[in-house]
């Protein structure tokens, strides 16, 4: 078989993105919560419960919008348990983590079952945004400048995340509580404030990712869908330590190596359904390993504070 | 050293005055209705030593802690310091003893950190107000620096700068002078003296009566939580260094003179006049050195300089003093001897022997020692008793341990013994040794190091923070150690302390040694102090 | 390092650490807050989601009762207990050394695949007992080679273990699946399973009831791991490292070294569980198969404060609710993951009750500064405390 007639491109890319974005998203928010200090263990679980939510209101009010803004506002919602637990209280994030990927997981796939394990509805695609002149572009125009609207939205939304971090004063402070939150008290500022907006945030993002994987990549719902994205996000925000254009590049290998898999399988290559599934998996060992100096984490990662105890 | 600039007292209504503060934790008061007024255009010295109140008392002053009763008066009303901002508005700048500055970031950065103003960050604003209080200040420091690059004199304008960002009208200096090298120490006192001059009210705070009496237009003295001594300004305007070390000393250590030790150790430790040696000279020539270390470099780490081509030897019965500022390879120096890091070239002999290979333990047995600075994190675990730790280095060794299984018996006598021998104060034995004072903790790691033997041991900055009380005794255990034939590596930032017990001091500097001084004539603080600002410092 | 809290706390701490002193009754009191509470809390809380989902909590935990423990319940209950032994054992060791394996489920699959997929061939070919102890051999090889390459890569450069094992464990999963259907594939049916073994090439059972010899093995291999973690010098060793890396290396212990130690130890008292599980109850393993105990157990483990003989009882608690959770699920046409539910919240209220004790313990107020501050300004009147 040709390998670069049209089908095949824009099936490559379109499963390039499909695997891309909901990763990108989630890593801008884990990026901003890491950042600040505060280790997101339960992101799967949170993106569970915002790919479902997502699922069931576009279902309910057939548009895409609504359900990706109710992805992620249940997405605020559910970390805002980790919010209380782990910055309010100060308890061991990880355990708190592995608590909402549990819960996650557990909840989502119980509603799914009691409410649609009959029907196993799908949802159709969004229809997508063109690009005037730009998706007149044979083959690449179609599958990437046709893509559905939220592409661009995501992609705005990682400039928004690196402008806040960079160039904004409560960025300063989101960083200055994951390096050394007892200056940053002594500043003036708040440690448990920042940490707490910067929490929510992240679960702002968590949830639009797993909306995004619902709606957009795949187009319905499946308990324990994220098969270890959230997990992945982890991994990229420590390769990146903050630096967003390394959140996008990371997240856009990722996409990569899935979109080889899913692309292999169309072709007369034989390999294994197995390997193809953990081959992503792999690359990111290898990257880990290759670059396993390298991956750095904000000291105050992971410990919470309190102000005047030893 | 400085002579005491004249005070402009405008002495109506203090700038803050702090009424019957009192604050508790539990088992002890630390502060105990404390009263004081700052008046604008004076230095106010709190005198005090380690565990006297102070630190409390300046988080109380700073936001960080509320306390339990009293309140405080700014400019003759009344009000309460709830946080670190409220602090801020009321132009309280605090500058700690260690740096809250946040390495790596930009001066820059750290200076906008506390800014809520604007949404983005101001950065030609920060720019035009560092240069501001640069002139202030009479110092030139780079925006664009990142803070881990500077150095500890430099850190510390910017940390005046940025207690001074919002404006000011108390400035707190907490022991600002413990880390700094002579220059710097005069670079300080000219800073503050022009502030003097701008009004505002500077409280500075110091264990150590000559720079009280240097810099202080005021004194006050703190003792176990309470104000024991008032020297206002007119009195102590009138009054010789004589007098006021009597008035002051009596207030510190009233009836525990005769326990510190005769009137002159005391009054070396509260370095009234300049530290002298208090061990007769001694020579070593001719005797084979106990430790020497060839050549030696570590590998390079995140966090410490390492060491690059060093080269020291030690006798028996001889303390080789280590000054340098902090952070220039003192912690990779310790750990390389103790078997703790490993090498990146060069040996260490001991008695001739090559053990660059052992660790930890095989140069345990051979009676290499290490008191290590990190006294809560490194030198015990917390969680565990108090007995355990004392056998911390040996565990599986016999008589201890047989046959893997622990002999608590065994455990707990050896305890018994070295807590008795050592007046380690602590419940029981099988209390948990993070419970433990700083004091006891200390006597606790110097009693499991010197038990069975010791040869070599380094002391890594083993009085910071005590208690003079423990602090007499560390250093009597010092000096007994090395009378008694041991070779001792002392490292410290403290120059009063290396005066004292050292018999020669060298300096380290990035990893390598820059020079030596013989403790030999009462120049040798003066020496050392030179040699830190040479050209390789 | 925060200096200038250290110095505050100069100030503060006494000569003398206190303890006060505890009547048994007051023990008891805590052990039961600490220990029972969280458990019936989290019962209440699901039962009232299962109200919210039109279900009656009392019919369902009474089945949960009854198939768990009435007839042959108890039965099966051990039989699921047997496994859960060692792969908690497993948990606790790296947990103890504060190393985060959370690869479990790549690990347990490994170790199980390969004791299916080699036992025929051992057990027709050497003497029962002895194909029995080389499968469990097996079993621990492959659940602690697939912890080799985290370990080593934070041993030498403390690469982030919790990323590392996870990542293997998916890669670990997707093996299994190859090989269920690839070489170990049953050649007789063509859904993608091994071949089932025999039952008397299986453990035996005791006196004729459902509970195969597996649990005795397990009771006596973690009896014997408890022994090694309390009562010798390297459980000792293991304490300090936990407790402080820093630690560890000033009194000399071997850091990377017990890195190492302890993630093989905890990969192959897992893979070890998978072949008690496999030998004893399954007999085989279907592809995309993944029972998941790890996730289950963990708050049972923590919940045993990481000692390996307190994590007995509260795992038996947890076949228990499995076990009848598993068939009561059903019986009311509830997902079976409702089970992670419970878990969760199980995990949530014990992280907050032991929170509460260490704040009481402390002599503080249990509502931490910053949420007491927003509380008090919320009623009116009421001046603003202090600490």
């Amino acid at each position: 078989m040709d390998l670069f007639t049209v089908a095949f491109v824009s099936a490559f890319i379109a499963g390039f993105l499909a695997a891309s974005m909901p990763l990108l998203v989630a890593s801008l928010g884990e990026t901003i919560g890491e950042q600040s200090g505060v280790l997101n263990l339960g992101i799967e679980g949170v993106m569970l419960f915002g790919g479902y939510a997502a699922f069931v209101v576009t279902l309910a009010t057939d548009s895409f919008a609504w359900g990706l803004l109710a992805g992620a506002g249940v997405g605020i919602l559910t970390s805002l348990f980790l919010l209380v637990l782990s910055v309010l209280l100060g308890l061991n994030q990880i355990v708190i983590g592995l608590a909402v990927t549990l819960l996650g997981g557990g909840m989502t796939s119980v509603l799914y079952f009691e409410n649609y394990s009959r029907s196993t509805p799908r949802l159709g695609k969004d229809s997508p945004l063109a690009i005037p002149g730009l998706s007149d572009i044979p083959v690449v125009g179609d599958s990437v400048f046709s893509q559905p609207s939220v592409f661009w939205i995501v992609l705005g939304l990682a400039i928004a995340v690196w402008w806040l971090l960079v160039k904004t004063n409560f960025g300063l402070q989101i960083r200055a509580a994951g390096q050394n939150p007892n200056s940053l008290d002594a500043s003036g500022g708040n440690v448990v404030a920042t940490r707490a907006i910067a929490v929510l945030l992240g679960g702002f993002f968590s949830g639009l990712g797993g909306a995004y994987l619902a709606l957009i990549s795949t187009g319905t719902f499946t308990p324990f869908m994220t098969q270890g994205v959230g997990y992945t996000a982890i991994v990229v925000t420590m390769l990146a330590r903050g630096r967003i254009s390394w959140v996008i590049g990371a997240s856009l290998v990722f996409g990569l190596s899935v979109a080889v898999g899913t692309v292999i399988q169309l072709t007369t290559i034989n390999l294994p359904t197995d390997i193809i599934k953990m081959f992503p998996f792999v690359v990111v060992i290898l990257v880990l390993v290759i670059f396993a100096r390298s991956a750095y984490v904000p000291p105050a990662l992971g410990l919470p504070y309190s102000r005047g105890t030893r | 050293m400085v002579s005491r600039t004249e005070n402009r007292s405008g002495r109506s209504t203090p700038v803050l005055s702090i009424r019957h503060i009192t604050k508790a934790f539990p088992g002890v008061i630390a502060n105990d209705d404390i009263s004081l007024d700052l008046y604008s255009g004076q230095v106010h010295c709190l005198l005090g030593e380690n565990g006297a109140g102070k630190s409390t008392l300046i988080s109380i002053l700073a936001g960080m802690q509320q306390p339990d009763d009293g309140w405080i008066e700014a400019g003759g009303v009344k009000t309460s310091i709830s946080s670190p901002r409220r602090a801020m508005d009321l132009g309280i700048g605090v500058v700690y003893q260690h740096s809250t500055l946040i390495s790596t970031m930009t001066v820059l950065e750290n200076l906008m950190l506390g800014d809520t103003g604007h949404i983005t960050l101001d950065i030609k604003g920060a720019k035009a107000r560092l240069e501001e209080l640069g002139e202030v200040l009479g110092t030139r420091i780079q925006g664009s620096a990142l803070a881990a690059d500077l150095a500890l004199g430099q850190q510390q304008q910017v940390e005046i700068a940025k207690a001074m960002w919002k404006g000011s009208k108390v400035l707190v200096l907490d022991e600002p002078t413990s880390m700094l090298t002579p220059q710097a120490v005069s670079d300080l006192e000219a800073s503050v003296a022009r502030l003097k001059e701008r009004g505002l009210a500077i409280v500075f705070i110091t264990h150590k009566l000559r720079e009280a009496y240097a810099m202080g237009d005021e004194i006050s003295v703190l003792r176990h939580g309470r104000l024991v001594k008032r020297i206002p300004p007119e009195e102590l305007a009138n009054s010789t260094e004589e007098e006021v070390k009597d008035v002051v000393l009596g207030a510190m250590f009233g009836e525990d003179i005769g326990v510190v030790g005769t009137e002159t150790f005391a009054q070396e430790l509260s370095a009234f006049s300049d530290a002298h040696q208090l061990r007769s000279p001694k020579s070593f020539s001719g005797i084979p050195p106990a430790l020497v270390l060839d050549d030696v470099s570590t590998s390079d780490s995140m966090t410490e300089t390492p060491i690059r081509g060093l080269s020291l030897q030690i006798h028996p019965g001889e303390v080789v003093g280590v000054a340098g500022i902090d952070g220039h390879g003192q912690r990779h120096l310790a750990e390389l001897v103790a078997g703790q890091r490993k090498l990146a070239g060069g040996h260490v002999k001991l008695e001739g022997q090559d053990i660059s290979h052992l660790g930890v333990r095989g140069r345990q047995g051979l009676g290499i020692r290490y008191v290590t600075d990190d006294r809560l994190h490194e030198g015990i675990v917390g969680n565990l008793s108090v007995a355990v730790n004392l056998v911390l280095k040996r565990i599986g060794m016999s008589p201890f341990w047989r046959f893997g299984r622990m002999d608590k018996v065994a455990v707990d006598f050896e305890a018994r013994s070295l807590v008795d021998s050592f007046d380690i104060r602590t419940p029981t034995l099988h209390t948990r040794a993070g419970t433990l004072s700083g004091g006891n903790i200390q006597k606790l790691i110097l009693a499991r190091e010197l038990a069975h033997d010791p040869r070599v041991v380094i002391f890594n900055k083993p009085t910071y923070g005590l208690d003079l009380k423990t602090v007499g005794r560390v250093r009597t255990i010092v000096r007994d150690f090395a009378d008694n034939g041991g070779s001792v590596l002392l490292i410290s930032t403290d120059l009063d302390e290396l005066v004292e017990l050292s018999d020669r001091i060298v300096l380290i500097s990035n990893g390598r040694l820059a020079g030596e001084v013989r403790n030999d004539s009462p120049r040798t603080a003066e020496l050392v102090g030179e040699l830190m600002l040479g050209p390789s410092a | 390092m925060t200096m200038t809290d250290t110095q505050v706390h100069q100030d503060a701490v006494p000569e003398s650490g206190s303890q006060p002193p505890t009547s048994l009754a007051r023990r008891i009191g805590i052990g039961f807050i600490r220990n029972v509470l969280p458990l019936i809390l989290a019962i209440i809380t699901s039962g009232i989601l299962l109200l919210a989902m039109g279900k009656s909590p009392f019919f369902f935990y009474g089945e949960v009762l009854r198939f768990g423990l009435m007839g042959t319940g108890w039965q099966r209950s051990l039989v699921m207990l047997a496994p859960l032994l060692l792969y908690g054992a497993g948990l606790i060791v790296a947990f103890r050394g504060k190393l985060w394996n959370l690869g479990y489920e790549g690990q347990y699959l490994l170790g199980g695949v390969l004791v299916v997929g080699l036992a025929p061939y051992l057990t027709e070919s050497l003497p029962l007992v002895l194909a029995f102890v080389i499968l469990m051999l097996l079993g621990a090889v492959a659940g602690g080679a697939w912890t080799f390459i985290p370990a080593v890569l934070k041993a030498r450069f403390g690469t982030n273990e919790i990323v590392t094992t996870l990542m293997l464990s998916f890669v670990g999963i997707g093996i299994t699946n190859m090989l269920i259907r690839g070489p170990f594939q049953n050649p007789d049916v063509t859904v993608p399973q091994t071949a089932v073994m025999p039952l008397d090439t299986m453990f035996p059972k005791i006196l004729g009831s459902r509970i195969h010899i597996g649990i005795i093995i397990a009771l006596i291999a973690v009896l014997i791991v408890h022994y090694v973690l309390t009562r010798t010098s390297f459980g000792l060793r293991l304490d300090v490292y936990g407790a402080s890396p820093k630690s560890a290396l000033h009194v000399g212990i071997n850091a990377p070294r017990m890195v190492i130690v302890l993630f093989l130890a905890s990969g192959a008292l897992i893979g070890f569980a998978a072949a008690v599980d496999m030998l004893g109850l399954w007999g085989n393993m279907r592809a995309n198969w993944n029972p998941a105990y790890g996730s289950e157990i963990l708050p049972f483990v923590f919940l045993a404060r990481l000692n390996v003989l307190a994590s007995i009882p509260f795992l038996a608690f947890y076949a228990v609710l499995a076990t009848g959770g598993a068939l009561a699920s059903q019986d009311i046409g509830l997902d079976s993951h409702f089970m992670l539910v419970v878990v969760a919240l199980i995990l949530m209220f014990m992280s907050v009750i032991e929170y509460i004790g260490m704040k009481r313990d402390l002599g503080q107020s249990y509502v931490p500064p910053a949420l007491r501050k927003a509380l008090a300004s919320l009623l009116p009147g009421r001046k603003a405390t202090n600490s």
